[in-house]
C-alpha cells in the first residue's frame, strides 16, 4: 500500500474563538447555566454569611457590647468560640462539596458534546480551555453574587442582635487587637469567598472535563445521563 | 494496483467489565478501496459500531492494526489523529450527535473553526453544504427544532464540511421511518456517485442493499463473508421476485 500525503498536526484555535464558543454556549444554556451558577451562588453565600458573621460578633464583643439578645450559651470566652469554628468549618465543607457537585453534574450531562467536539477534530486542550472559561465566568459571577447576598444577610443579623451599634464597630478592614489574634474584615472575608468560589468552580469544572477529553471519543459519546 | 484506503489487520478488540472479557471484534481483516460504498452488515451487537469506531479512530483496537491512506492509525500523535478526524473523515451516527447548543449552520461551521478556515469562507461553505442536503431554509434553527430526517441532513452536511474523502455512517437511517430513511440512503449515495467519497456504513437496514458496491457481513465480531455488487444484485432479484 503506497504511502499517501502524511497527516498533518491539529492546529490549536485562537483564544478569541474559543471565547465565543463559550459564551454561545452559556447563553443559549442559559436556564440551565444559571442553575450552574446559583450553586456556586449558594454554597459562597452560606460560607461568607457565616464567617461575616463571626467577625462581626467577635468586632462587637471587643467593643464591648453584648448581643440585645440572649443566646443559650455564656459568651464569658474571649475570642472565636469552638462551635464559630465548628460552623465555619462545615460551612466551608457545604460550600466545597455544593459547588463540586455542581459543576460536575453540569460536565456530565455534556460527555457526549465532548465526544462529538472530538470527532470534528476539537484538541484536549481545547475541550478543557472551553469548560476552564466557561467555569471561569460562571464562577466568578456565581461567587461575587453569592458573596455580597451573605454580607447582607450577616448584616441584617447583626442589625437583629446589636442594632445600630453594628456600624460604629463595622469590622470592614482587617485588625489586629491587643489579643494579638487576627481579624480578617469583611472586605477580605468577601475577597476570598470570591476566589475560593471561582476556584471552585474552575476545578470542579476542568478536571472532569479533562478526564472526559481523554477518554477516547466513542467512550466519551457512549455516556447517557 | 487497487487504491486502497481502508486496511485493517487483525483487529481485536476487546472490552473489560470487572473480571469479564468481551470479545467485541475477533479478528477482522478488511480492504476497502477508494470511492467504495461499502456496508458493515450484521445483527446487533455483532460488533459493527466497534469496527466503525476503529476504522474512524475513535477508539483503539485491543491488538492489530488500521491503515488508513497507507498510514498506520496506531503511530499517529494526539494532534494528528485530531487532524485526521477533522480533515479525513467525516462521520455520521444513528442519534445524529449535533450539537444542541448550536444551530444547523453552527454546527456545520464547527470542524471548519476546528480546520482554522476563516469566517467568511466557512460561512459560506455550511450554507452551500445546508443548501446541497436542502436544508437551505433552516440554516439557523436548532437541532431540536429540525425532525430526525433534518437532522440527519444537518449531520451530513457537517460530515462534509471539511472535504473528506471517508463518510463512516453507523446507522444512519435507525431511528428514522422507511421513506425518510430511503432519502437519505440517497443523498449519501449521491456523494459516493458524484463527488467520489469513500463511504463506509454500518447498518441492518436492506434498503441499503441495493446502493452499496460490496457487503461485509459481520457476525460475532468475525468477518462472516464478503459480498460483491453482482451477488447483491442476484439476491435483490430473488428477493423482488417472490
Ligand atoms: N464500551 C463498551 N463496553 C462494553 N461492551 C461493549 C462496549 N461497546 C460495545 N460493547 C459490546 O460489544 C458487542 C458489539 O457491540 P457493537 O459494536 O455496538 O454492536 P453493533 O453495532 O453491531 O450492534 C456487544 O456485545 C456490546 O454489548
Ligand atoms: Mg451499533
Amino acid at each position: 500500500m503506497q504511502q499517501r500525503t502524511p497527516i498533518e498536526e491539529q492546529i490549536d484555535l485562537p483564544f478569541m474563538e474559543s471565547l465565543r464558543i463559550s459564551f454561545q454556549s452559556l447563553k443559549i444554556r442559559f436556564g440551565r447555566s444559571i442553575i450552574t451558577t446559583a450553586g456556586i451562588t449558594l454554597g459562597i453565600a452560606f460560607l461568607v454569611s457565616v464567617w461575616t458573621n463571626n467577625e462581626i460578633g467577635l468586632a462587637l464583643q471587643e467593643s464591648g457590647r453584648q448581643s440585645t439578645i440572649n443566646t443559650f450559651e455564656e459568651t464569658t470566652e474571649k475570642g472565636i468560640s469552638t462551635k464559630d469554628i465548628w460552623l465555619i468549618v462545615m460551612s466551608l465543607i457545604v460550600c466545597v462539596v455544593g459547588i463540586a457537585n455542581s459543576m460536575l453534574m453540569a460536565v456530565t450531562e455534556r460527555f457526549r458534546e465532548i465526544g462529538t467536539m472530538k470527532c470534528l477534530g476539537a484538541l484536549d486542550g481545547f475541550v478543557v480551555r472551553l469548560f476552564l472559561l466557561e467555569s471561569g465566568f460562571q464562577g466568578f459571577s456565581g461567587a461575587l453574587i453569592g458573596a455580597l447576598i451573605g454580607t447582607l444577610g450577616a448584616v441584617l443579623l447583626g442589625l437583629k442582635d446589636y442594632g445600630l451599634d453594628l456600624f460604629f464597630y463595622f469590622p470592614l478592614l482587617p485588625a489586629q487587637p491587643e489579643d494579638g489574634t487576627m481579624r480578617l474584615g469583611v472586605l477580605v472575608v468577601i475577597l476570598l469567598g470570591c476566589c475560593l468560589g471561582m476556584i471552585l468552580a474552575v476545578i470542579g469544572s476542568s478536571f472532569p472535563a479533562w478526564r472526559a477529553a481523554k477518554l477516547p471519543p466513542a467512550e466519551a459519546m457512549r455516556t447517557e445521563v | 494496483m487497487a487504491d486502497i484506503v481502508v486496511k485493517t489487520e487483525d483487529v481485536v478488540k476487546e472490552y473489560r467489565m470487572g473480571s469479564n472479557v468481551l470479545r467485541a471484534l475477533d479478528g477482522i481483516n478488511i480492504e476497502i478501496e477508494r470511492g467504495e460504498y461499502i456496508s458493515l452488515m450484521g445483527p446487533s451487537g455483532s460488533g459493527k459500531s466497534t469496527l466503525f469506531n476503529m476504522i474512524g479512530a475513535l477508539d483503539t483496537p485491543t491488538e492489530g492494526q488500521v491503515y488508513i491512506d497507507g498510514q498506520n492509525m496506531s503511530q499517529l500523535s494526539q494532534r494528528q489523529i485530531a487532524a485526521f478526524r477533522c480533515h479525513r473523515v467525516g462521520y455520521i451516527f444513528q442519534s445524529y450527535n449535533l450539537l444542541h447548543v448550536r444551530s444547523a449552520h453552527g454546527n456545520v461551521t464547527l470542524p471548519m473553526i476546528f480546520a482554522g478556515i476563516p469566517e467568511k469562507r466557512r460561512n459560506e461553505k455550511a450554507e452551500e453544504l445546508l443548501d446541497m442536503v436542502g436544508l437551505g431554509d433552516r440554516m439557523y434553527h436548532l437541532p431540536d427544532e429540525l425532525s430526525g430526517g433534518q437532522r440527519q441532513r444537518v449531520a451530513i452536511a457537517r460530515a462534509l464540511a471539511n472535504d473528506p474523502s471517508i463518510v463512516l455512517a453507523d446507522e444512519p437511517t435507525a431511528n428514522l421511518d422507511t421513506v425518510i430513511g430511503r432519502e437519505i440512503i440517497d443523498l449519501i449515495k449521491s456523494l459516493n456517485e458524484e463527488q467520489g467519497v469513500t463511504i463506509i456504513s454500518a447498518t441492518h437496514d436492506l434498503k441499503m442493499l441495493d446502493v452499496s458496491d460490496r457487503i461485509v457481513d459481520i457476525r460475532d465480531g468475525l468477518v462472516e463473508r464478503i459480498r460483491n455488487r453482482e451477488d447483491i444484485e442476484i439476491e435483490v432479484g430473488e428477493v423482488g421476485g417472490h
